[in-house]
Order: C-alpha cells, then sequence, then structure tokens
C-alpha cells in the first residue's frame, strides 16, 4: 500500500532531489577522468568528444544538464524553506524548480544539436 | 548520522556552489555549439588563474557536498551506520577531491608548464 505522504508532491521533490544528487555524484568521477585525459591522452579525449555528437549521447548530456539544473533550484528551495521565513506555496517552488531545469536543459539541448 | 558540523558545511557549500553551477551551466550551453574538442577546451581555460579559482572552488565544494549527501543516504536508506560510514564518506570526498582536482589541474596549468 502506498502511504499517504508519498503521494503528495513535496514528497516527489523530495526524492527528485536525492535521485539526482546521486546520478550526479556517481556521474563526476567519470566527468573528472574524461576531463584528465587532456593531459594524459588528449587523442583519447578527442575520441570521446566526437563520440559526443551522436543524438542519443546529447539525450544523455540533455538528462545530465536537467538533473544537474533541477538539484541546484531544488536545494535553493529547500534552503529558502529552512533559513527564510515560511512560505506557503511549496509545491509552487517545487515545480518551477523543474520547469526552470527543463527550460535551461532544452536551451542546452537546443545549442548542441 | 549528521551533526551540525555536517550540516552546515552541507548548506554552506550548497551556497557556494549555486552561483558556480550557474557559472557552469552558462559555459556549457555557451561552449557546446558547434561541438567541442580539446584544443577548443584548452584554448578556453589554460593559464587561466580565473578558471582555476572558479573549478578548483567547485571540485572542493562539490566533494564535500557530494560526500555528506551520500553519508544521509548511505545511513537512511542501506543502513549503514558507524565507522563504516564515516570511513566510506571520507573516502568517498577523497577520491572525488583527488580526480577534481588532477581534472581541474590537467585543463588549466598542467599544459602549460609542459
Amino acid at each position: 500500500m502506498i502511504r499517504p505522504h508519498r503521494t503528495h508532491a513535496l514528497w516527489y521533490a523530495f526524492v527528485l532531489h536525492r535521485l539526482s544528487g546521486i546520478a550526479l555524484a556517481l556521474f563526476l568521477p567519470l566527468h573528472f577522468y574524461m576531463l584528465s585525459l587532456a593531459l594524459t591522452d588528449p587523442a583519447q579525449l578527442d575520441e570521446f568528444l566526437a563520440f559526443t555528437d551522436l543524438l542519443i549521447v546529447k539525450c544523455a548530456e540533455f538528462a545530465l544538464v536537467f538533473l544537474l539544473a533541477v538539484h541546484m533550484f531544488g536545494g535553493l528551495r529547500l534552503m529558502a524553506l529552512e533559513f527564510l521565513p515560511w512560505s506557503s506555496r511549496q509545491k509552487t517552488f517545487a515545480a518551477s524548480t523543474v520547469a526552470l531545469a527543463f527550460v535551461i536543459s532544452t536551451g542546452f539541448f537546443l545549442q548542441a544539436t | 548520522m549528521l551533526n551540525l558540523h555536517l550540516y552546515m558545511a552541507q548548506r554552506l557549500t550548497a551556497m557556494i556552489m549555486a552561483p558556480l553551477t550557474i557559472g557552469h551551466l552558462a559555459v556549457m550551453i555557451y561552449a557546446v555549439q558547434g561541438g567541442l574538442n580539446v584544443a577548443e577546451i584548452l584554448a578556453r581555460t589554460q593559464g587561466s588563474l580565473a578558471w582555476f579559482i572558479f573549478y578548483g572552488s567547485f571540485v572542493l565544494a562539490v566533494s564535500i557536498h557530494a560526500a555528506i549527501g551520500m553519508r544521509a543516504i548511505m545511513f537512511e536508506w542501506l543502513g549503514i551506520k558507524g565507522a563504516v560510514l564515516s570511513v566510506i564518506s571520507w573516502g568517498l570526498c577523497l577520491f572525488l577531491l583527488a580526480l577534481g582536482g588532477h581534472a581541474v589541474w590537467a585543463v588549466t596549468f598542467a599544459g602549460a608548464s609542459a
């Protein structure tokens, strides 16, 4: 049975923040390793960057940019919740974080394609 | 699981990273136009103290932030606690710091001094 709090919009916001954080933490070592190739093996990095021209990879990059943006905006919402006077518009703020992240990641995708 | 110091470090690194993330997103959207290659990346970053400070502070903040975040998740969702939790958290922080520091050095000053 689904517990009542797990049908609330802000529970989804919590899960999105947590899952995006996990995904970004898992991606970071790969990201750092690839950039390090600029020093250790520039030719291999160029090969990898050419690989990112594939549409499927651009879609994955779109997802990563979305996760980064939604984690940042979601984090700002959480800090505002904790440190600023209470506002009852939390669901609106949570929806806005997703919308802003979607705008930014779509902007990235359009520039990349 | 999270004491006051870790809680504040998590929030402080988040506050540091918010403007850095916006800057990183802007750079990505700008730089991805027309595709990416090593020469183009290095032309922008190599020998630049500003990019070294920007991405160096980003790496430092994200290493701390990610380790504390994963610490909370490992405790709450996986039930890991005590010394094991601390060892994994510190290990993740140092792992990200080492890899990220090497990456920042690679695209800023490593090639410039070669």
